[in-house]
């Protein structure tokens, strides 16, 4: 196994999941780059969360009555699921069709809302719009359920065109006209939710999805240049034609997967950085009838995925539950988990709570100084406990390379075991100096463990860390 | 006087879960009060009366102090129209001025933008708590967000302080910006340089102060003493916030046993925070807002009381007009809205009046749109 593979593998395992020690890394490396995207994209032939063990030890789970608790049961799956692109792709969709705990009727909805994307978020998109545009957290988030036939509210018409699917403009040109979005609303008037109604104080139950014929406006309507009599699936299945839609959904996944590209609003007047790559991503999209394995199996299988190393800030997220991964936490639902969660509140991204209905802006946008500390304290916090498995695992492979350590193969061990990260020469130099500081390093000396540890510290601290 | 006037702080300190407007300013005087609260309700002989309508908790002894001086307004019945009753629903309304739509930015995100539009200073608006709350949110605006003063910094994880000290010596120059690294990467250096800066400067604050004030152990205590040693460090900070710990003020049940230690911590924490600056002869640049999301129910439900509408804020401080300001919203069944107090003052016309009258801003881009003035400065 070359240091080659490992390390595409472990760019893979950032990028299709949350990342991954390195034993994990060797392993799937055995069984080569292209089996393990071929795994990755069959989450059926891996085992589901053990749900039954999970809710024994957390009772509130079952009820998901709030904020915290979701957070927290979908951190414990992130971070344990066998099927770790099921829990990622779940994720990347969150943060494109969003809802937002701030104007959710009950909680749970949303937690519905995260399974349907785990269910079917990487099948068809056809199917995966289609089934937003009834789902219950959604309909009510965008307002839907307040829109009538004669006075219909504009607000889920129009993120539907332009955060959901065509978005703003492609190429310098507008997507949609102001009476596209009119038109989709009034197609979309009858579609509701029936009550979620309290049972107090137990949450509610279920709200329901609804079409209300009464409620609906049945005269023709022009959509995106068709005209017919349209209902809501008629402006999903016009939407999903659109070269727009395309290169909306290819964009989103580059940007989600590959490499940080400008934030969404821009994308109307900025070209994409790889438009080759965004073309291979289009002509999947319609070649596989809207298939989002499809495009993901293109996209983990080129070139330029494979050369797109740390060219993506990670997310709050992705810090967090890699981290916890990395050091071998919570595989089991102890307490103490809930408070671990909320670091991903501190680090600017509150999970099933986005700040706006374009979610969370990405890339550089992820730090200031305030989330900066946040994350480098709480990454360096982990790496540092020598009591995690994790860690330990790290200083006894590394204690294995020979009586005496040199500062160089300090540095460079803990670079392979943080998941085959690499440094600019400055910022190497820098820490090959600081360990040579400290003197001979002795592998069964007492200062070992510390001496690494603070090694691990050092370098999660660094620019190069906080991508991925 | 003006040669050596300073540069005028906002000090913000939010009551999260919403706070019972009924049983927080008691209108002891109107007999509607104790015909809907049949157990959640605080009798009269217990009131501190401001006058023979309306009367402070009787918890908020320190407060009423502050009142009775002159240096308390309270604004009556602050609300917004179409009011929320959820929580992050109506408190994002608090935080953004929006409340018809999602908002993008937090108000105290764009004073921060007007006060330094170059973020010169890291420190211009400092968080106490962990996470920033959305009002304090505007891109490309930095803000503190300290968990504890006492030991705020930078890789505060490695234990032994020789070993920090080369790892920070190591930090520094790893983000130091060197040319032609490309935009993104000068970004992340002149962020971590700012990060380390600002955690250095922070937590030399508690070793400059001094104070006989004693304050209580709760956490809001904790945070408006730690306000109090920023602001004496004269670092430059204009914007100070903290929140009481998640939702405290959500008295669904328990209420009177809860409400009763959560006024006794925060009227006297108030108050130390009033007498520290004053100690130090530093309360003249100072304004206290304390705000909530929401008020509650007029009817209770038995132990506590559920989400409702119209709430008080308080203004605090020495350059304050005290006094009563709004009106008590009515208690008779025609005039509640479903249940709830009728706002008569929008919260944005308390901003526009802070950030008006006290911050010398225009106020007018940061509330969306022109609200009515009060005469509280």
């Amino acid at each position: 196994m070359s240091e080659q593979d490992i390390s595409s593998i472990a760019h893979l395992m950032r990028r299709a999941g949350f990342g991954a020690p390195l034993e994990e890394l060797e392993a799937r490396a055995a069984k080569g780059y292209d089996a393990t995207v071929d795994e990755l994209l069959d989450p059926e032939s891996q085992p589901p969360m053990e749900r039954d063990i999970m809710m024994r030890y957390k009772t509130d789970w079952l009820s998901q009555a709030g904020l915290e608790g979701q957070q927290e049961e979908w951190t414990f799956r992130m971070i344990n699921s066998k099927r770790p692109l099921q829990e990622k792709i779940a994720l990347f969709w969150h943060c494109v069709l969003v809802t937002g705990h701030a104007k959710c009727e009950y909680p749970k909805q949303q937690s519905m809302e995260l399974d349907m994307f785990r269910t079917t978020g990487m099948n068809s998109f056809h199917d995966l719009l289609k089934g937003l545009a009834k789902d219950p957290a959604m309909v009510f988030y965008l307002d839907n359920c307040m829109s009538h036939a004669g006075a219909i509210n504009e607000n889920w018409g129009r993120e539907l065109l332009e955060l959901f699917s065509l978005g703003v403009g492609m190429d310098g040109e507008f997507n949609y006209s102001e009476d596209d979005v009119k038109a989709a609303a009034r197609a979309f008037t009858g579609w509701t939710v029936t009550n979620s109604i309290p049972r107090y104080p137990y949450g509610k139950y279920d709200a329901k999805f609804m079409y209300d014929p009464r409620d609906h406006d049945n005269d023709e309507k022009t959509f995106l240049g068709e005209t017919g009599n349209f209902n809501g699936e008629d402006i999903v299945d016009i939407i999903v034609r659109q070269p727009a839609t395309a290169r909306f959904v290819a964009r989103h996944l580059y940007n989600f997967f590959v490499a940080d590209d400008v934030q969404v609003p821009a994308w109307k007047d900025t070209p994409p950085q790889d438009i080759e790559a965004i073309k291979q991503l289009e002509e999947e999209y319609f070649r596989s009838n809207y298939n989002i394995t499809a495009m993901l199996r293109v996209l983990f299988k080129s070139d330029w995925f494979k050369n797109a190393t740390f060219s993506k800030v990670k997310s709050p997220a992705e810090t967090v539950i890699g981290t916890l991964k990395l050091v071998g936490d919570y595989k089991f639902p102890r307490p103490g988990l809930d408070m671990m969660t909320m670091n991903i509140r501190f680090m600017g991204q509150d999970l099933l709570n986005p700040p706006t209905v374009e979610g969370w802006h990405t890339g550089r946008e992820w730090i200031d100084s305030g989330t900066l500390v946040e994350r480098i304290n709480f990454t360096a916090d982990q790496v540092g406990n020598t009591n995690h498995t994790g860690v330990k695992d790290i200083i006894n492979r590394l204690s294995k390379v020979g009586p005496l350590l040199t500062a160089e193969q300090l540095v460079d061990g803990c670079l392979e075991n943080l998941g085959a990260y690499r440094l600019a020469d400055e910022t190497r130099n820098q820490l090959v100096a600081l360990a040579n500081d400290e003197g001979e390093l002795r592998s069964d000396g007492d200062d070992f463990p510390t001496r690494v540890a603070t090694m691990l510290q050092s370098i999660v601290a660094t620019t190069e860390y906080l991508f991925a | 006087m003006t040669s050596t006037k300073k540069d005028p702080v906002l000090v913000v300190l939010q009551l999260a879960g919403g706070n019972d407007a009924l049983n927080t300013v008691v209108p002891y005087g109107n007999p509607k009060y104790f015909d809907h609260r049949n157990n959640v309700v605080v009798s009269e002989d217990q009131v501190l009366p401001i006058n023979d309508q309306i009367g402070f908790n009787p918890n908020m002894e320190p407060m009423k102090k502050l009142y009775d001086e002159g240096h308390m307004a309270i604004v009556q019945g602050v609300g917004y129209p179409t009011g929320s009753r959820s929580h992050f629903r109506s408190m994002d309304i608090w935080h953004t001025c929006e409340p018809t739509k999602i908002g993008e930015e937090g108000w105290l995100g764009r004073v921060v933008r007007d006060l330094d539009p170059k973020s010169e200073n890291v420190l211009t608006a400092v968080n106490f708590g962990r996470g920033l709350p959305r009002a304090l949110v505007a891109p490309g605006v930095p803000a503190a967000s300290v968990g504890d003063l006492e030991t705020y910094g930078v890789l505060t994880g490695i234990d032994d302080a020789d070993q920090r000290l080369k790892a920070l010596d190591v930090f520094s120059k790893v983000y130091t910006p060197m040319i032609g690294q490309g935009a993104v990467n000068d970004y992340l250096a002149h962020t971590g340089l700012d990060a380390l800066k600002g955690a250095d400067i922070l937590s030399s604050a508690p070793g400059m102060y001094s104070s006989t004030v004693e304050y209580g152990s709760d956490t809001v205590s904790q945070y408006m003493r730690n306000i109090v040693q920023t602001h004496l460090a004269g670092f430059g900070t204009r914007v100070l916030y903290t929140t009481a710990p998640f939702n405290s003020f959500d008295t669904h049940a328990g209420q009177l046993a809860a409400h009763t230690r959560l006024w006794s911590e925060t009227s006297r924490a108030v108050g130390d925070f009033y007498d520290d600056l004053q100690e130090h002869n530093a309360g003249q640049d100072v304004l206290l807002l304390v705000f909530t999301e929401f008020g509650r129910r007029v009817k209770d439900n038995g132990s506590g009381t559920d989400h409702g509408a119209g709430g008080h804020c308080f203004i605090i401080g020495e350059q304050v007009k005290g006094g009563l300001y709004g009106e008590y919203p009515s208690l008779d069944a025609d005039k509640l809205d479903d249940g709830d107090l009728q706002f008569n003052t929008d919260f944005r016309s308390v901003y526009s009046t802070i950030l008006d009258k006290w911050m010398g801003l225009d106020a007018k881009p940061i509330v969306g749109g022109e609200f009515e003035q009060l005469s509280f400065v």
